[in-house]
């Protein structure tokens, strides 16, 4: 059925992408009448929502214009934890049609909700993503992000299939039959985190397979933060044309937000999903163009509206029209969350800034990890990177100019020294799904 | 007279050199020469062997950092000075030494001495050039 309602182009613009394009002043319109709508629904639904507005004597009725979304309070992440599992649905069960949660890596997962209508729109988003991304009918999209409790793997999978690309859902991990797909089948796209995407350009090299020769040639990525320098890579090493793309599964899951040709920055599908700045400190919201945390506001979503949730990704949003028409405005490419921040010596580090110095020093592929730990109450950070073919010597004296090129590298862009360890190829644990960057063994 | 040998990264921690000569053994390749070198975090093994390419692939396969350097053998006269003469070749040509260690010599009984220099060519033309004696390939194994 979607099929049929959006395969009627086959080729170039899409009917799928006309929502990208609407004027400004039409969008707003939209915006307004769903912010109202959808302020209502929690309003009325849930409880604890309706106790917040209660607490600032609000009701529905102050949303008079978008800017009055500042009004309302924030969620976030632990009120989803503190209403586990369905607290914060909208919609009886009845109406559920999906539920999907985070793994729960640190305590309990969180748990998100769909209506038919939920996924159908979520499924609309995915497909203008793709479209933006260059994918059409004909194209054959192997999809490497995982099938399951994340929202990755079936959101770009109804995506894809819906704008008419064969879809391979081979899920995340087996890296040697990723490969073998990718050659047989003649994969043209593929979906898949960054770090597990260079993960596999290693790993074809090693098999000998060279990605460049193959018909691949768009990678769509996401689910985690990641570089230009880490692109540029890509780009190289596999042939392709790499587009980001953003989503988390509170709001929603991958779609939120995409790339299109121009490559400068991530248009966000704001008719669905309404983003603000704000000062990650103050709260405050922040003027179009200044960095700061992105908060989004569900405009549509039926089964769990969110209202103003803070993401924790640090961007700012653009507002210049961007080459390729849309009017969508566009959020910059998110490198740092502000939960992947830590602190040592009193000096605020982002592992993205350890991996553009990596970068930065030649024939060094991002694979690293970070380790704090606490000696006679001293914090010392220790980045071990991994020695790949390309940069091994035999000279003793090769290898240690290269580590203290890596650790100058680094102590450059922090300020502060750090040890750097080299490790053997492949002894760093490779996520399958999002990387694990920092390990910190300060309070063991 | 340029001799291939592997290299191969290990992490400074135990059963660090096990892995890989354990992979070798399992594939039945014989080593002739081994030599560690070692610094706080990190090792370099050097090994030479008849069947040097298929230890590289074997090895490479196994996602070990592995290269192949030309080391040259210099078959040393056992007497005072033997050494001296070869290094004096060596100094007058400008040709440094990254690195050497001894290898013994299962044909004969004897010792040479395996250098592992900058510029492989140069040192090679230096010490023919001088009448040093280097020992080929297919005569170490």
């Amino acid at each position: 059925m979607l099929k049929e309602r959006w395969n009627d182009a086959a080729g170039g613009f899409h009917s799928v992408s006309a929502p990208d394009f609407l004027p400004e002043a039409q969008l707003r319109e939209v915006q307004l009448r769903r912010l109202q709508a959808i302020v209502t629904r929690a309003w009325k639904n849930v409880p604890l929502f309706r106790q917040r507005l209660d607490e600032r004597g609000l009701t529905p009725d102050d949303i008079q214009s978008l800017a009055d979304i500042a009004k309302l309070p924030f969620t976030v992440k632990t009120d989803l934890r503190d209403t586990y599992p369905f607290g914060l649905f909208a919609s009886p069960m009845e109406d559920v049609v999906r539920l999907h949660a985070s793994s729960g890596t640190t305590g309990k997962p969180i748990v998100v909700a769909y209506t038919e209508e939920d996924v159908q729109v979520w499924t609309e988003v995915m497909a203008r993503t793709f479209a933006a991304c260059t994918l059409h009918r004909g194209d054959i999209m192997q999809n490497s992000f995982g099938y399951g409790l994340f929202t990755g793997g079936l959101g770009t999978h109804y995506g894809a299939e819906a704008l008419g690309a064969a879809v391979i859902p081979v899920s995340g991990g087996n890296t040697e039959r990723q490969i073998m797909l990718l050659r047989d089948f003649g994969v043209t796209a593929i979906c898949a985190t960054p770090s597990f995407f260079v993960h596999l350009v290693d790993k074809a090299i090693e098999m000998g397979v060279d990605l460049k020769t193959l018909p691949l040639r768009v990678g769509v990525f996401g689910a985690e933060p990641w570089t230009d320098g880490m692109r540029e890579r890509i780009q190289i090493d596999a042939g392709i044309e790499a587009f980001d793309i953003y989503g988390l599964s509170e709001i929603t899951g991958p779609g939120v937000a995409s790339e299109c040709s121009e490559h400068e920055g991530l248009h966000v599908f704001e008719d669905h999903f309404y983003p603000e700045i704000i000062d990650p400190v103050t709260g405050q919201p922040l003027p179009d163009g200044e960095e700061g945390e992105l908060v989004l506001t569900t405009l549509s979503k039926k089964a769990m509206p969110m209202i103003r949730y803070r993401t924790r990704d640090i961007t700012a949003i653009i507002t210049e029209r961007c080459g390729c028409g849309r009017t969508l405005r566009r959020i910059r490419r998110i490198s740092r969350r502000s939960d992947d921040m830590f602190i040592i010596r009193g000096v605020n580090v982002f592992p993205s800034q350890v991996e553009a110095a990596l970068l930065q020093v030649e024939g060094t592929l991002p694979h690293y990890q970070i380790i704090l730990t606490r000696t006679q109450g001293l914090d010392q950070m220790t980045v071990e990177v991994e020695v790949t073919p390309e940069v091994f010597s035999d000279k003793v004296r090769a290898m240690e100019e290269l580590r203290s090129r890596i650790a100058h590298a680094i102590e450059h862009i922090l300020g502060i020294r750090v040890g750097l360890r080299l490790v053997g190829p492949h002894s760093i644990p490779r996520s399958e799904g999002k990387a694990r960057r920092v390990i910190d063994k300060r309070n063991d | 007279m340029k001799i291939p040998q592997l290299s191969v990264f290990l992490e400074n921690r135990p059963s660090a050199l096990l892995e890989p000569l354990q992979s070798l053994a399992a594939a039945n390749i014989n080593m002739a020469g081994i030599s560690l070198a070692d610094t706080e975090d990190f090792g370099i093994l050097r090994i030479l062997l008849k069947d040097s390419e298929r230890a590289r692939a074997r090895l490479q396969g196994e996602g070990w950092a592995v290269t192949v350097s030309e080391m040259v053998a210099v078959d040393v006269v056992d007497h005072p000075g033997g050494l001296v003469r070869t290094l004096a070749v060596l100094a007058a040509a400008a040709v440094n030494i990254e690195y050497m260690y001894a290898f013994y010599l299962r044909h004969g009984g004897r010792v040479v001495l395996m250098f592992r220099f900058e510029d492989p060519d140069a040192a090679v033309a230096a010490l023919a050039a001088a009448g040093i004696t280097m020992v080929p390939e297919q005569d170490l194994y």
